[in-house]
C-alpha cells in the first residue's frame, strides 16, 4: 500500500521533476560495439554532445533488439528530451515508436533505417551508398582522363546491402568511359584477410602489369590488398591505384606513405546533424526532412593524411 | 521450517523493495507508472520462460533450450503467417504443441535414457536454434493484423503508463504457476523429485510422468514465451534471445529458489524478474554507466544469493541433525 502511494505521488510530480531541467537530456540507444565505425560513432556521438552541453543518456544494447526496446521505454519513462536510435534490426519498431510519438519526445534514427510508417519518428540520418560508389568511380575517372585502366573490384559481402550499392554507385560513375573497364571482381567479405588473398588471386590471374587501379568497397580490403600488392613485388599507390571506402585510421596512414590514393568517408560523425537537426526543431519547431544524408568527403593524397590518422585514431575504430 | 524456507523469499522481496527505492531517490521519474508498466512489459516473455525454468529447477533439473525455443517459435510463427494464410491464433496452437512435444520428448530422454538434464537440453538448444536457422536467417516482419488487434490492446494509466496485453499474461502465468506448484498433486511430486530421486520414488511420486510433465511445461511456457516476444517485436528472428535460458534461471536462483532444487517459491521467481528489470532501468536512467554493468551486478546478486541458500541448508542441517527433512538436505 505504501508503495502504491509513493507511485501515485511519483506519477503526480513526474511533470514538474522533467520541466525543471534546463539543460537538453537526449537518449542514445545504440547497437553495441560490433566494429571499429561503430566504436567510433559512439565516441564521436559523446563528443557531439558534450560539446553542445546536452546530457546524453547512453545505451548499448549489446546486439539485442529488447535491449533497444526496453532502453526506448526507459528513456521515454525518464521524459528525455529527445531519443537517437540506431537500429539493430529494421522491423518490429512501431510499437514503441508510437509510445514515444505519444510522449511527443522526437525520434531520430542513425545510420540505419526502420520499416515503420514516416510519422512515427522525426528523421533518419545515413549516409547514401550508392553515392559513395559513384565518389568512388568518379575520383578514378579524373584521376586517369581518358588513359586506359584496367580495374579489379573486392567486393564486400555477397548480398549485403553496401555491397550491392557501393557496386552500382561505381558502375553508373564509370560507365560512358570507355578507356574503364572491371576486369575481375570478387567478394573479399569486408575483411583485410580475404581482401589480401583474393588481391593474390587477381594479381595472378590478371598480372600485375596489367591491373591499374583498385577498387575496393571497405578500407580493410585495401589494406589487405595493399599487402599482397607489395608481396608480389608492385608499388601499391603508383603501380596500381588504390581507391576504397569508409575512411579508418590505416588507410589514411597507407596514403600518408603514399601506399593508397583515395578513400571516401562514412562519418562516424551521424549525431552532428542528428542533434543539430534536434535543436532547431525543440527551439522553434523547424520539421527537417525525412531523410538527411551525411557527407560522403573524398580524401586524397592532397589531404594532410598523416594529421588524419593521428586525428582518428582515438576515436575507437 | 517455515522461517528457513521462506527466508529466501522474503529476502528477494525486500532487495526489491530496497532496491527501488534506492533507484526512486536518485531518479523520482522511476516512481512512475511508465516504469512499472515497462517492467511488467519488457520482461513479460523472460517472466513466463522463467516460470517453466522454475519447475524445472524445483525438480532439480535446467532446460538450457529456452532461449532457442523461444526464437524458433518467433521465426516459425513468422514464416508461417508469410506464407500461409492460416489464422494467428491457429498457428499458436501448432507452434505450442510443437514445443510441448519437443519438452515433453527431452523429458522422456532424460528419464529413460537416465542422462543429465544438462546434457539433453543442451543437445535440444542446438536443435531449436538450428531449426529457427533452415526456416530463415532474415528477421521475418510479421504483418497479420490480428496482431495489431493484439497490440493495440492495453489501459493507459495515469501518468502514461501502458499495460499491455502482454505483461497481464504474465502476470497470470505466475498465478497459474503458483497455483500448480502449491496446490496439486503435479507440484507436489515436482517438490518431492527435487528432494532427490531415491527418496520421490520411496514416497511413491510417478517419475517418469512428472519428469516428462516438467519439461513438456516449460517448453511449452517457452513456446508461450516465444509468442509473446513476436507480438513485442513484431517479428521472428533466429538471431533473438541468445541466452535468455540464462537471463532466466539467474531470475530463478535470485527469486530463491535452490539450484539443487527441492525447495522454492514461483513468486519468488517474480520478484527475481523484477530485480533484474530494474537493474537495467536504473544503468538506462543512469546514462553514462556501461550497460555490461547489468551482467555484473546480477553476477554479483546470485553469488550472494547462492551464498545466502548454502548458508540456510548449513544452519538447517546443523539445528535438525536428529530429523529426517527432505528439502533441506539436498
Amino acid at each position: 500500500m505504501k508503495l502504491k502511494a509513493m507511485l501515485i505521488a511519483g506519477a503526480l510530480s513526474f511533470v514538474p521533476m522533467t520541466a525543471m531541467a534546463a539543460d537538453l537530456t537526449i537518449g542514445f540507444s545504440q547497437i553495441g560495439s560490433e566494429s571499429g565505425w561503430r566504436a567510433a560513432e559512439t565516441t564521436v556521438t559523446k563528443q557531439e554532445a558534450e560539446k553542445r552541453g546536452i546530457d546524453l543518456k547512453f545505451a548499448d544494447a549489446q546486439q539485442k533488439q529488447e535491449n533497444q526496446i526496453k532502453a526506448i521505454r526507459s528513456f521515454i519513462a525518464q521524459g528525455v528530451d529527445a531519443i537517437l536510435l540506431a537500429p539493430v534490426v529494421a522491423t518490429g519498431w512501431d510499437e514503441v515508436l508510437e509510445e514515444a510519438k505519444d510522449a511527443e519526445i522526437p525520434v531520430v534514427l542513425l545510420d540505419r533505417t526502420v520499416d515503420a510508417p514516416d510519422d512515427l519518428y522525426m528523421t533518419a540520418v545515413t549516409s547514401d551508398l550508392v553515392h559513395e560508389g559513384s565518389v568512388a568511380g568518379q575520383w578514378l575517372v579524373d584521376e586517369t582522363a581518358g588513359e586506359k585502366c584496367d580495374i579489379v573490384e573486392l567486393q564486400g559481402t555477397t548480398g549485403s546491402s553496401p555491397a550491392i550499392d557501393r557496386k552500382k554507385g561505381f558502375e553508373q560513375a564509370i560507365s560512358g568511359h570507355d578507356n574503364l573497364n572491371i576486369v575481375r571482381s570478387q567478394t573479399g567479405d569486408f575483411t583485410r584477410s580475404q581482401g589480401k588473398v583474393v588481391m593474390e588471386s587477381f594479381l595472378k590471374a590478371v598480372g600485375g602489369e596489367n591491373i591499374c587501379a583498385l577498387y575496393a568497397h571497405n578500407d580493410d580490403m585495401a589494406v589487405g590488398a595493399i599487402q599482397a600488392i607489395k608481396e608480389a613485388g608492385l608499388k601499391p599507390g603508383e603501380d596500381i591505384k588504390i581507391v576504397s571506402i569508409d575512411s579508418v585510421p590505416d588507410i589514411h596512414l597507407a596514403m600518408a606513405n603514399g601506399e593508397a590514393n583515395a578513400t571516401i568517408e562514412l562519418t562516424p560523425n551521424m549525431a552532428g546533424p542528428a542533434l543539430d537537426a534536434l535543436e532547431a526543431y525543440l527551439a522553434d519547431g523547424t520539421m527537417p526532412p525525412k531523410w538527411i544524408q551525411t557527407e560522403s568527403k573524398l580524401y586524397t593524397l592532397k589531404d594532410d593524411n598523416m594529421a588524419i590518422y593521428e586525428m582518428k585514431k582515438d576515436l575507437g575504430y | 521450517m517455515i522461517r528457513s524456507t521462506h527466508l529466501p523469499l522474503l529476502i528477494t522481496i525486500a532487495t526489491f523493495l530496497l532496491a527501488f527505492t534506492l533507484c526512486a531517490s536518485q531518479y523520482p521519474a522511476m516512481l512512475s507508472t511508465r516504469v512499472v508498466a515497462n517492467l511488467l512489459t519488457d520482461n513479460a516473455f523472460l517472466g513466463i520462460a522463467a516460470v517453466g525454468m522454475t519447475f524445472v529447477i524445483l525438480s532439480g533439473g535446467i532446460d538450457l533450450s529456452v532461449g532457442s525455443v523461444i526464437a524458433f517459435t518467433g521465426v516459425f510463427l513468422a514464416v508461417i503467417l508469410r506464407d500461409t494464410s492460416i489464422h494467428p491464433l491457429v498457428a499458436f496452437v501448432l507452434v505450442l504443441a510443437i514445443t510441448i512435444s519437443f519438452g515433453a520428448a527431452m523429458g522422456a530422454m532424460i528419464h529413460y535414457l537416465e542422462m543429465p538434464p544438462f546434457i539433453v537440453t543442451l543437445a535440444g538448444m542446438f536443435l531449436a536454434r538450428g531449426a529457427a536457422y533452415v526456416l530463415s536467417t532474415d528477421s521475418v516482419p510479421i504483418t497479420h493484423e490480428f496482431y495489431d488487434t493484439l497490440q493495440s490492446l492495453y489501459w493507459k494509466a495515469p501518468g502514461g503508463g501502458r499495460f499491455r496485453l502482454t505483461g497481464i499474461i504474465m502476470l497470470l502465468t505466475f498465478l497459474a504457476g503458483i497455483i500448480v506448484a502449491h496446490r496439486t498433486r503435479f507440484g507436489q511430486n515436482v517438490y518431492a523429485l527435487g528432494g532427490g530421486l531415491s527418496t520421490a520414488r520411496l514416497m511413491g511420486v510417478p517419475l517418469a510422468r512428472t519428469t516428462i510433465g516438467i519439461y513438456a511445461t516449460s517448453g511449452g511456457l517457452a513456446g508461450l514465451a516465444g509468442i509473446i516476444f513476436s507480438l513485442y517485436t513484431s517479428a521472428g528472428y533466429s538471431l533473438a534471445t541468445v541466452g535468455v535460458e540464462l537471463d532466466a534461471i539467474a531470475a530463478v536462483v535470485i527469486g530463491g529458489t535452490l539450484l539443487t532444487g527441492g525447495t522454492g517459491f514461483v513468486a519468488g521467481t517474480f520478484f527475481g524478474i523484477l530485480i533484474m528489470g530494474l537493474i537495467q532501468t536504473f544503468i538506462v536512467f543512469d546514462g553514462t554507466l556501461s550497460s555490461w554493468w547489468t551482467k555484473i551486478v546480477i553476477g554479483g546478486l546470485l553469488f550472494g544469493f547462492i551464498l545466502l541458500q548454502k548458508g540456510l541448508t548449513w544452519a538447517t542441517t546443523l539445528r535438525r541433525k536428529p530429523a529426517t527433512e527432505f528439502a533441506a538436505q539436498s
